[in-house]
């Protein structure tokens, strides 16, 4: 069986398994749980400063979207950093950790933006022995309104001011989480890894309103008829992260630093894909919220069965492994040509493809007597829309044309070299340079 | 309590009311809002959907799942009872495994089909449990339309017509209306008074008048209505059974399953109902399958369905057959009465065993005989007398595509007219249809 033990700043657990900071992990009866269940690390619910606790409302704090069977999708959220008092938390995180001492606990910080604020809280931070803190510039409600959180992190100038203070009263690793609400996060990253970062994690949630009620006219969640923007996460925010994740991984002045990949991680197969994608390891929060810590175990086995069957021995070995795969537009090969092919055998007629394509897209299936469909070469430009709305997995597939073979679409050759948008005829600077 | 399944004769009270109770609730109970809307994103919304094509009423199914699945079960019933005003019996009593979901794509796939019946039957239960009409009357046209027969067939042209503002007026023989849905299917599919309460919130439209106890050619004559109305709508069903022509048919207790089921049907309290402990039920319809589960349900030890040819033949569906199996019921194929014995009531029926040869089914010489104290014949149903003038193709009535027969301003439909099957749906359709061509024939007019 794989060696799931995870190195991340020098901080070893025993597997690449964390829980986000976040409700599950706000005080130790539920971290110890965690634990219990098998969880590598967790990473503390975010502390503030010393002073009169935090305030909550006393209303619905998350929002949802469902699937079929009330699956859920995607979660919104309008809660606070802890509202126990601060000696509490530092308290419980000193003997957690001496007694799982082969876990990680970091510990989620955000205080305002004074360097006396951030030196006096990492004293106490320091004296529990945590493995390491997280500078939580990503919130997005509340706590960025009084100029903390995502007020932070879309301002790269503070995020590298904050991350030097830390840097310079810490000793430990220090983690910047990041805010997805930011047009390019790329510029978050750096400023993180100039003020001396050990490491980023993202994505904090993203700005949302899940629903509005059409009878109240209320957003939900509703607090007395009254709703703000909540911070999105699960299932649906997944291919935002990991874009996210990738860029950063593949920025030239980024490439190699250390991410802890967060945003909708579900399954084992989501954190293999985030770590493939560039990242050291994974932070999971919507999906305990959802199942409970149990899930821990699908997400252990799972990997190890996977790492098994290709043959890595350690999670070392395929990080980063997709991140060379991941480009720009312009660098996709314009010579490489597939079409559609729509398996007759598995086919159940439903016609999804033909409405797909004929009504939205290229009049590339024929329906023909008795519920046949069958592709038009013709027409097809590969585009994969009828691969996604078929409900047979496998039933169509994108099937590359043979180098030799004749487009009929385009009745051009399919050539073997690689071109690109960047040598395109079609490309106004090409023929400019030309 | 005194009396069970072993007791002797034709009795009632072989089980305790609430026995009873259990075993004639509901077949497929209602789906919850959740359910249903589960059982609806099941749905794969098909281009040109299948199983449109294979309701006989061509009720948009997709759309109104997805209507379902939208929280919008009010416009789901809409879009079903736009072509089929029973749709809520049709939920009921269709035998969608032969109809629209054995052409669901999802029974190709996995043979799990979508479950367009409870779906049907929780958007029309929806609407209609509010107990508003979603239709309205057209300015009235002043004309006047005899439609003879209250079931599914006279119901549904007469709902069409009404809409069209025509005046309706429904001769129906029996005591209530409804005709088969009330008297002629099997009590658990069809509780809580069901097809009654469906023909009031159907006649909530307006325009409709039924006169009850009114049998064309008893009470009244084809030529009467012919010159009182406008039109004249003839959907009178197969009110005649076939009868066996053995030794002994006429003991007691040989009786038509149609009758036993009708009993059942009406009676209020199950425990009045009697039931032999030895029961044989002669056929291989839904008529048969009906009256042999019942029969099971009321506390008869043995039931015995006997039909002439192969269990493949049956026009009970495969589902239908494997309800009756599952009830306790036994189905024994390849037999044909040859006679009933009893001294008053039958004691026992014996049957010849047949085989298939290429010039039709013939005896073996083979018999067996079954303890029987109470036979019930489900050997088919034929049209009750023939209207006059009026001409019968194969024992029904002739009519075109549009539902004309070869009188002038007499249309048919249902079960009693030639083309489509013997089934509600198939009626529901056929009335639908021939209410357009008569609206279409006195608009000219």
């Amino acid at each position: 069986m794989a060696d799931l033990t995870t190195d991340f700043l020098g901080i070893r657990t025993p597997n690449p398994f964390w829980l986000a900071s976040a409700p599950p992990t706000d005080k130790e009866y539920n971290v110890r749980r965690a634990f219990e269940a098998g969880w590598g690390g967790v990473v503390w619910k975010t502390l503030g400063s010393e002073g009169p606790p935090i305030v909550n409302v006393n209303g619905a704090r998350y929002g949802a979207i469902w699937g079929a069977d009330r699956r859920l999708l995607g979660l919104n959220n309008i809660e606070l950093i802890t509202d126990r008092p601060l000696e509490d938390n530092l308290g419980e995180i000193r003997h957690l950790k001496k007694e799982y001492p082969d876990r990680a606990i970091i510990v989620s910080l955000m205080v305002p933006c004074e360097e006396q604020a951030w030196k006096d809280i990492l004293t106490r931070v320091d004296e529990t022995g945590a493995d390491g803190i997280e500078l939580n510039f990503g919130c997005p409600h509340g706590m960025a309104e009084r100029g903390m959180g995502s007020a932070v992190g879309q301002v790269p100038e503070y995020i590298e001011m904050v991350t030097r203070w830390c840097k310079e009263n810490y000793n430990k690793p220090v983690i910047v989480k990041l805010t997805p609400n930011i047009t390019d996060i790329r510029f978050a990253a750096r400023a993180a890894k100039a003020g001396g970062a050990d490491a980023v994690s993202l994505i904090n949630t993203i700005n949302s309103i899940t629903s509005v009620n059409l009878d109240t006219m209320s957003p939900e969640p509703s607090i007395d008829g009254k709703g703000t923007h909540g911070g999105y996460c699960g299932p649906a925010v997944k291919p935002i992260a990991m874009h996210m994740v990738a860029e950063i991984a593949r920025d030239a002045e980024t490439s190699g630093f250390p991410i802890s990949a967060i945003g909708g991680v579900t399954t084992w197969r989501d954190a293999a894909e985030f770590m493939v994608t560039g990242a050291g390891n994974v932070q999971v929060c919507t999906a305990a919220m959802t199942y409970g810590f149990k899930i821990v175990e699908e997400m252990i086995s799972g990997l190890s069965d996977w790492m098994d069957s290709k043959g890595y021995q350690n999670t070392s070995e395929f990080m980063g492994q997709a991140v060379p795969n991941v480009t720009d537009w312009q660098y996709l090969n314009l010579n490489y040509v597939a079409k559609a092919k729509i398996d007759q055998d598995s086919c159940i007629k439903c016609g999804r493809c033909f409405a797909a394509c004929e009504d939205t897209s290229h009049q590339a299936i024929w329906m023909k007597e008795g519920r046949v469909f069958e592709v038009n070469d013709a027409e097809c430009v590969a585009c994969n829309l009828c691969v996604n709305v078929c409900p047979v997995e496998d039933c169509i597939t994108m099937e590359p044309m043979a180098v030799g073979e004749t487009d009929p679409r385009t009745g051009k050759e399919v050539v073997a070299e690689y071109g690109n948008w960047t040598t395109h005829p079609n490309n106004p600077s090409v023929s400019e340079k030309a | 309590m005194a009396e069970s399944p072993r007791t002797p004769g034709v009795i009632a009270g072989r089980l305790d009311a609430e026995s009873l109770q259990s075993n004639f609730a509901d077949l497929h109970g209602p789906l919850d809002s959740h359910e249903a809307r589960v059982a609806a994103d099941r749905c794969y919304f098909c281009h040109d959907a299948p199983c449109i094509t294979a309701c006989p009423t061509t009720i948009d199914i997709p759309l109104f799942i997805r209507q379902i699945a939208t929280d919008t079960p009010k416009a789901a019933a809409k879009t079903i009872f736009d072509q089929n005003i029973l749709g809520g019996m049709c939920a009921r009593v269709c035998p969608t495994e032969t109809l629209c979901e054995e052409a669901c794509v999802r029974e190709a796939a996995e043979g799990k089909p979508v479950e367009i019946g409870r779906l049907q039957r929780f958007a029309t239960d929806t609407l209609m449990s509010e107990g508003t009409q979603p239709y309205t009357r057209a300015a009235s046209t002043g004309k006047k339309i005899a439609v003879v027969g209250a079931g599914p067939a006279g119901l549904s042209c007469a709902h069409r017509l009404a809409m069209f503002g025509h005046d309706v007026t429904i001769f129906d023989a029996k005591e209530k209306p409804g005709g088969l849905n009330e008297y002629g299917i099997a009590a658990y599919k069809s509780v809580d008074n069901f097809a009654n309460n469906e023909v009031t919130w159907l006649l909530s439209i307006g325009g409709i008048e039924i006169k009850q106890g009114q049998a064309l050619g008893q009470d009244f004559s084809l030529s009467d209505i012919q010159n009182q109305y406008d039109a004249v709508f003839l959907g009178v069903g197969l009110d005649g059974t076939n009868k066996l022509s053995v030794d002994g048919a006429s003991l007691n207790h040989v009786t038509d399953a149609v009758e036993f089921i009708a009993d059942v049907r009406q009676s209020k309290d199950y425990t009045d109902v009697a039931v032999g402990r030895n029961v044989v039920v002669i056929g291989g319809g839904m008529t048969a399958i009906d009256a042999a589960v019942q029969a099971k349900l009321l506390g008869a030890e043995n039931v015995t369905i006997a039909y002439r040819r192969g269990q493949e033949n049956m026009n009970a569906s495969r589902w239908e057959q494997d309800l009756a199996t599952a009830k306790g019921c036994q189905i024994l194929p390849h037999l044909q009465p040859s006679s009933i014995e009893g001294n008053d009531s039958t004691s026992s029926i014996t049957f010849e065993y047949t085989v298939t040869t290429p010039d039709g089914l013939k005896g073996s010489g083979e018999t067996v005989t079954l303890t029987a104290d109470q036979i019930l014949m489900a050997v088919g149903q034929t049209l009750e007398g023939q209207p006059d003038g009026i001409v019968l193709t194969g024992g029904k009535i002739q009519v075109d595509s549009n539902g004309r027969t070869n009188i002038d301003g007499i249309w048919a439909g249902g079960d009693c007219a030639t083309g489509g099957d013997d089934l509600t749906v198939t009626a529901v359709a056929e009335g639908r249809d021939t209410a357009e061509d008569i609206h279409k024939q006195l608009s000219v007019n």
